[in-house]
């Protein structure tokens, strides 16, 4: 089956200005994103929970304060919807396991306020890989979010829901956690813009964690520019965060328009392999920049391909430690047993799904007495490794290029039974996730089926903005039919 | 026993007088409500983040610098296990990389225990077993009180230098001393705002190297320190003697059955997965953070002995005296009357008395004897001193001083403790000699046990008020004439 053009909803900035002037109401901007839920959610199942009333209530808020002469934001109106572990008031927050299905938070993530605070609307929790485990939604306990250009293949993910109701049209800007490529990887699935800000740029206060030093949110929409708007509006510094970086939001829609001419490009060919689809959109990306003014230039940096094997070490350990408080004790799923302790196991043995066990399991052990050294200890050298790596490479470059991933969206269940198959989705994405470095996912090409082909723009810590000014002009140069939304 | 020497290091874990917890905002308070200082930081909700409370940070330096240890760029780590009082079944704890490392404690005694680390960590929950006995595997049910979690603590490591339960049990009173001395800490073990764990191994005199060592838990107070030690050198001792060994475990304090019983041993020992903490960056001891940390700090308690012990004789170690102002020395310096004694001194005060009568009467309540005038203390002494007023009389007014202020010359008026004029004592003395005829003889021919007597007589008919030097001086010159 083919996808085909969905209507458009029209530019954040456009939405917002229609809002702001009173010309159009938010509430009215909310019925289109929901009549599109409705019409599609059956299908492709990319929300945990839509959230109709709490978001005709935020919606009303704002037209109340269009009416009362105040701002209500930069985003004001646009309907917006949020991963399913990121924590919000009185809605579920689940990230799509049995052990925290219905569990309530009391408080909201700092991004969320800042999204209310920025006058943007949140419909809905959108599906993920329990615990944002995964690269295709079909590990979430509530069942698989499937692809809107084909509804046989995945999304990608673990943030497939967010990417999916962006390119169904169903939102126009959404939100997702990326820990190794968990906005890359299915906005390049789902043909949309799909941003990892620099570790440190956005607070994950609120954020439910996988993997506490390779955790950043960031934004899905269709375009750059609806992407770089959804950034600025999250990022800033947070004292609720150790890890924010002290600095003010960067600003990047003020350059976006700056073009490429006199950077510096470098295509990372490590990650070409001869034949691919994928390998040949970089390619083509780099030819255009060129035609735009850049210097290209090849380059070889083989420490990258340590990254996946030290990011499957790291990240699991990490997550062995943080999935550790679902015990049974305080919150979400308990299953009784005549003690404490078998409480706990039976807990977690029903609440868990099998990749997350699987991860616990690889953690723990990457973290015992006599094998620390081993593997995390030496994972994390491998992780020097790949940062030294890059900044040799930055010497000469300005940003790097490389696919997305290594191939399309894929059918169901065709990975599902080989994990290793699996992670390699991530190979790209994870060294400027283990760097800290930003990175994004920009549809660049259809592949000979008519599946959507992404192509990633790598720039070093804090270089969003000219991150974002190469995915403007690979945008530009793109062919529109590369990108969503579409409608199944 | 003889031919076995004890060898001791403790783990204190001392909760820090911060008003907010280490890593939020709540309150840190004791005996609150159950579960009232609670939020989603120190109840490891999903998706909170620890930000580290500054003023934690601070006191720990604080205490560092006072126990002599070097302060050091530090992180945090996680430390792994799993337990229905950790909120996230980890411990956000320091490592490898502690905040404070090698420094020294003086004892009293003049004895020196090492302290090789002293870092930072959290408190965990409080956990209340109902049935079974209160021990988790056999409970009905149990209660968690998660008001304590996150509450900052620091945990000071001594080297095993201690020798004796004796010993142990002055390091713990000495740290306890410093911990108030910082304001870090209100050092209330009944509280456990501070708590003691204890290495103990024996080893046969002699032997360079250590013995298996037992840790003992559930010290609730010094005694039960100083009795757990005590039992568990016996016990170690009684092992090797019938051939047998130590196995290295954790065991329990019983304070019912005064005996240790083991908890678990090295086998079964957790392993708790430590590694860095990715939600904290480095402690930087920076030029802000040392300077807030030395600020308002006074001087250390063996600092304090030092200088009220050379008051008394300029030079002299007060571990060698035999005179028995070792005791009253330590006694001040532990109630914080050495800056009353200094004072007095200063105002001209002989420091003999002044010690005395602040170690002795002043000690009887110490709250009240903190906010002395120096200057009226100063005056009281002087009086005491010049043989205005007796030592009985003296503590007398020392005791109204210390209750309803005032100045010591008037309260003396007041009560009568006028001076007793030359004459009135005179005939007072000569009254004394007239009904005592024999043992005015006995004394002329030099008795000196009747001597006390004679005085005796005149203090009981002046009712207290006459000066006894003066008295004796009377009979005296009496006797010489």
């Amino acid at each position: 089956m083919t996808a085909s053009p969905a209507p458009e909803l029209g530019s954040l900035a456009g939405i917002a200005a229609s809002v702001r002037a009173g010309e159009r109401s938010a509430r009215a901007v909310l019925a289109v994103s929901l009549d599109r839920v409705r019409e599609l959610e059956g299908d492709l199942h990319c929300f945990n929970e839509v959230t109709v009333e709490a978001a005709e209530a935020d919606a009303d808020a704002v037209d109340r304060m269009v009416r009362a002469g105040l701002d209500p934001g930069p985003l004001a109106g646009v309907p917006v919807a949020l991963k399913d572990n990121l924590c919000t008031v009185g809605i579920p927050t689940t990230c799509s396991s049995k052990i925290l299905a219905g569990w309530l938070p009391p408080y909201d993530a700092t991004v969320v306020s800042r999204l209310r605070d920025a006058g943007a609307v949140a419909i809905g929790k959108t599906n993920l890989d329990e615990f944002a485990m995964g690269s295709s939604t079909e590990n979430s306990a509530f069942g698989p979010t499937r692809n809107p250009w084909d509804l046989g293949r995945v999304p990608g993910g673990s943030s497939g829901g967010s990417a999916a109701a962006v390119a169904a049209g169903m939102v126009p800007l959404a939100f997702g956690s990326d820990t190794g490529g968990s906005i890359r990887q299915p906005a390049a699935l789902c043909g949309i813009v799909g941003v990892k800000p620099t570790y440190g740029v956005v607070s994950r206060y609120g954020l439910i964690a996988f993997a506490s030093s390779l955790d950043q949110i960031g934004p899905f929409a269709t375009t750059v520019a609806d992407a770089a708007l959804g950034l600025e509006v999250i990022a800033g510094h947070d004292p609720m965060d150790s890890t924010s970086l002290d600095r003010p939001a960067p600003s990047l829609l003020a350059t976006l328009d700056e073009g490429v001419s006199g950077l510096r490009v470098g295509i990372v060919a490590d990650f070409l392999s001869a034949g691919s689809e994928c390998g040949d959109a970089v390619v083509a990306a780099a030819e255009a920049l060129a035609a735009a003014g850049a210097k290209v230039d090849q380059v070889r940096i083989p420490e990258l391909l340590l990254g996946l094997p030290a990011y499957y070490v790291i990240a699991p350990a990490e997550a062995s430690s943080n999935l550790s408080r679902y015990d049974g004790v305080r919150y979400g799923l308990r299953v009784d047993g005549p003690d404490a302790e078998t409480m706990n196991a039976r807990t977690r043995g029903e609440g868990f799904g099998a990749e997350v066990k699987r991860r616990i399991m690889m953690g723990t052990y990457a973290l015992s007495a006599g094998y620390y050294d081993a593997y995390y200890g030496q994972a994390q050298k491998a992780r020097t490794l790949v940062i030294r790596a890059f900044e040799a490479a930055y010497r000469d470059f300005d940003v790097l290029l490389t696919p997305t991933t290594p191939s399309v969206a894929f059918p169901f269940g065709s990975k599902v039974d080989d994990p290793i198959e699996m992670y390699m989705c991530d190979l790209c994405s994870i060294p400027s996730s283990l760097a800290g470095h930003p990175a994004a996912s920009v549809p660049f090409a259809l592949s000979p089926e008519g599946l959507p082909i992404g192509v990633q723009v790598l720039a070093p810590a804090l270089g969003e903005a000219v991150m974002m000014r190469v995915a403007a002009s690979l945008e530009a140069a793109a062919p529109r039919e590369a990108r969503g939304p579409v409608t199944p | 026993m003889t031919g076995y020497e004890t060898v001791v290091g403790l783990e204190v874990h001392c909760e820090l007088a911060t008003a907010t917890k280490l890593f939020c905002g709540c309150r840190n308070a004791f005996g609150d409500e159950p579960n009232t200082n609670v939020c989603p930081v120190c109840l490891g909700l999903p998706g909170s983040l620890p930000v580290v409370n500054r003023r934690a940070v601070e006191l720990a330096l604080r205490i560092g610098a006072a126990l002599n240890c070097k302060a050091q760029r530090s992180i945090f780590h996680r430390k792994n296990y799993f337990y229905p009082d950790m909120p996230k079944d980890y411990q956000i704890s320091q490592y490898d990389e502690p905040i404070n490392v090698d420094g020294w404690l003086e004892l009293p005694d003049g004895s020196r225990v090492g302290v090789e680390r002293a870092h930072m960590e959290e408190d965990t929950g409080k956990t209340t077993h109902v049935g079974g006995g209160g021990r988790i595997h056999e409970a009905g049910y149990s209660l968690v009180d998660y008001n304590r979690a996150g509450v900052p603590l620091v945990e000071i490591v001594s080297r095993p230098d201690i020798r004796s339960a004796a010993q142990a049990r002055a390091y713990v009173d000495e740290l306890r001393s410093i911990l108030v001395a910082t304001g870090a800490s209100d050092g209330r073990m009944e509280e456990g705002s501070l708590r003691v764990d204890a290495n103990v191994s024996v080893r046969p005199a002699g032997a360079t190297e250590y013995g298996t060592r037992c840790e003992v838990k559930n010290l609730n107070s010094l005694r039960s320190l100083e009795r757990a030690i005590d039992y568990e050198v016996a016990r170690q001792i009684e092992l090797l003697e019938a051939g047998e060994r130590v196995s290295q475990e954790t065991r329990h304090w019983d304070e019912g059955d005064s005996s240790t019983h083991s908890m678990r041993s090295k086998e079964e020992a957790n392993d708790y997965r430590y590694f860095p903490e990715p939600d904290l960056t480095p402690l930087v001891p920076d030029v802000a953070l040392l300077t807030a940390a030395a600020e308002g700090v006074g001087a250390m308690p063996a600092e304090r002995r030092h200088r009220l012990s050379n008051l008394l004789a300029a030079g002299s170690e007060l571990a060698t005296r035999r005179d028995g102002s070792t005791d009253q020395v330590v006694t001040v310096v532990d109630l914080g009357l050495d800056e009353l004694v200094h004072g007095a001194v200063a105002a001209g005060a002989d420091p003999r008395l002044a010690l005395a009568r602040a170690a002795n009467e002043a000690a009887a309540n110490p709250d009240a004897a903190k906010l002395l005038d120096p200057m009226a203390f100063a005056a009281l002494l002087k009086m005491e001193s010049s043989g205005q007023l007796s030592a009985t009389q003296s503590k007398e007014v020392l005791a109204e001083l210390m209750s309803k202020g005032g100045d010591p010359g008037q309260i003396a008026r007041r009560l009568g403790y006028e001076q007793m004029d030359n004459a009135s004592l005179g005939s007072m003395v000569d009254e004394v000699i007239a009904a005592n005829p024999q043992e005015w003889r006995r004394y002329r021919e030099g008795d000196d046990k009747v001597a006390q007597f004679l005085l005796g007589q005149v203090m009981k008919s002046s009712k207290g008020r006459a000066n006894g030097k003066l008295v004796a001086e009377a009979f005296a010159f009496r006797r010489d004439a």
